[in-house]
């Protein structure tokens, strides 16, 4: 049960959002900015590691809703979301993308662990200034999310029916949107 | 070294927000709101919520600018880590109660969002917090539990000089979380 008294049904994050308009605005035009925005990774790219760093922080809201989301722009290869998030099997990715999502799991734990090393081996493999930046700040940016859903006990469904339905509007539309009928 | 190469030669945050003015923008919009927005919790009450969660983080940079900045609002640098360090709300500096159970929140919230615990929220309930209270705390600490990852996972700059830290505070007290204008804004 939310720690506050919400002032929609909107479950997760949503209902946060609604509860003061406020501070939604900026947190879903950033949402849409780091996902959705220009950047040299994919949306699914960008959306997995959204999701490991959710899975990390063990916040069930945000994994199941970007992991169905991350499956929608993956298509035919949806499974490497579930093998990378669920199994940590991370052979269907690139070398590339496996070291970013070392770097977003450094920044999870603190930030201070994301070492030279670490980033000069993401270079050799091909990252650049924007893919470093990108992974650093969409998974400091989940780490602010997750906290904000769990600190207040956001309403998490349990249906994953519902979570499908929010991915296909999350891959599709974006974040920087009204859901209307309480954001199914 | 910062891990990238960034277009304003600006310390700690305000370099990376300089650079990447995109995401910079809602970040900036957002903390201007919950740090400096009308609020029934006080600027230094606020600025002590996002001490505690840097403090927490160890993030060097932040705790730095944030503790003198509370420190313009509650007195000195020294009365804002003592109160900080004052965990268990033992001392005398801890007698205003719904903020030490504030505090207690967003220490929490800045480790995980799960080891806020309803009890928690009922004492800072108990001490005269609202709804909007304990949701601003909970937001303070989740946007600087962003803001510590983004400044040292980017391994940023971290002045030295306590000086460097006067002058932020100088302009987080006065002009707030809004760009500066030209492209070397100090946050």
């Amino acid at each position: 049960m939310p720690r506050i008294a919400l002032t929609s049904p909107s479950v997760g994050i949503r209902g946060l959002f609604e509860y003061r308009p406020e501070t939604g605005a900026p947190l879903k035009r950033l949402a849409h900015i780091l996902l959705h925005g220009e950047s040299p990774l994919t949306k699914g790219e960008r959306e997995l590691i959204a999701t490991a760093v959710s899975h990390g922080n063990g916040c069930k809201f945000c994994t199941m809703s970007h992991a169905a989301a991350a499956r929608v722009h993956f298509g035919d290869q949806h499974d490497v979301v579930d093998a990378v998030v669920y199994r940590g099997d991370a052979s269907q990715l690139s070398p590339l993308m496996r070291l970013l999502l070392e770097i977003a799991e450094c920044v999870r734990i603190g930030g201070r662990s994301v070492s030279s090393e670490l980033v000069a081996k993401a270079r050799q493999v091909g990252a650049t200034d924007r893919h470093i930046h990108d992974t650093v700040l969409i998974a400091a940016a989940f780490c602010m999310f997750n906290r904000y859903v769990d600190g207040l006990q956001a309403i998490t469904p349990e249906n994953t029916e519902e979570y499908l339905q929010m991915g296909d509007r999350m891959a599709t539309l974006g974040y920087d949107i009204e859901v209307p009928n309480a954001a199914r | 070294m910062p891990h990238v190469e960034l277009t304003s030669p600006l310390p700690g945050i305000t370099g990376l927000l300089n650079t990447f003015t995109e995401p910079a923008a809602p970040i900036r919009d957002l903390t201007q709101v919950i740090m400096r927005g009308e609020n029934t919790l006080s600027f230094g009450e606020r600025e002590l919520i996002a001490s505690a969660v840097c403090v927490g983080n160890s993030c060097e940079f932040c705790s730095n600018a944030h503790i003198a900045a509370a420190a313009r609002y509650v007195g000195s640098a020294q009365q804002v880590r003592e109160l900080l360090d004052d965990q268990a709300g033992s001392s005398s500096v801890s007698s205003d109660l719904k903020l030490h159970h504030l505090l207690s929140i967003s220490r929490s919230v800045g480790q995980s969002g799960k080891n806020a615990t309803p009890e928690m929220f009922a004492a800072a309930r108990m001490a005269g917090a609202t709804d909007q209270e304990l949701h601003d705390t909970v937001l303070i600490a989740a946007l600087f539990s962003l803001y510590n990852r983004y400044v040292d996972g980017m391994a940023t700059d971290v002045p030295a000089d306590a000086s460097y830290y006067e002058t932020l505070a100088d302009r987080l007290t006065t002009a707030g979380y809004v760009a500066k204008g030209a492209s070397n804004g100090t946050h």
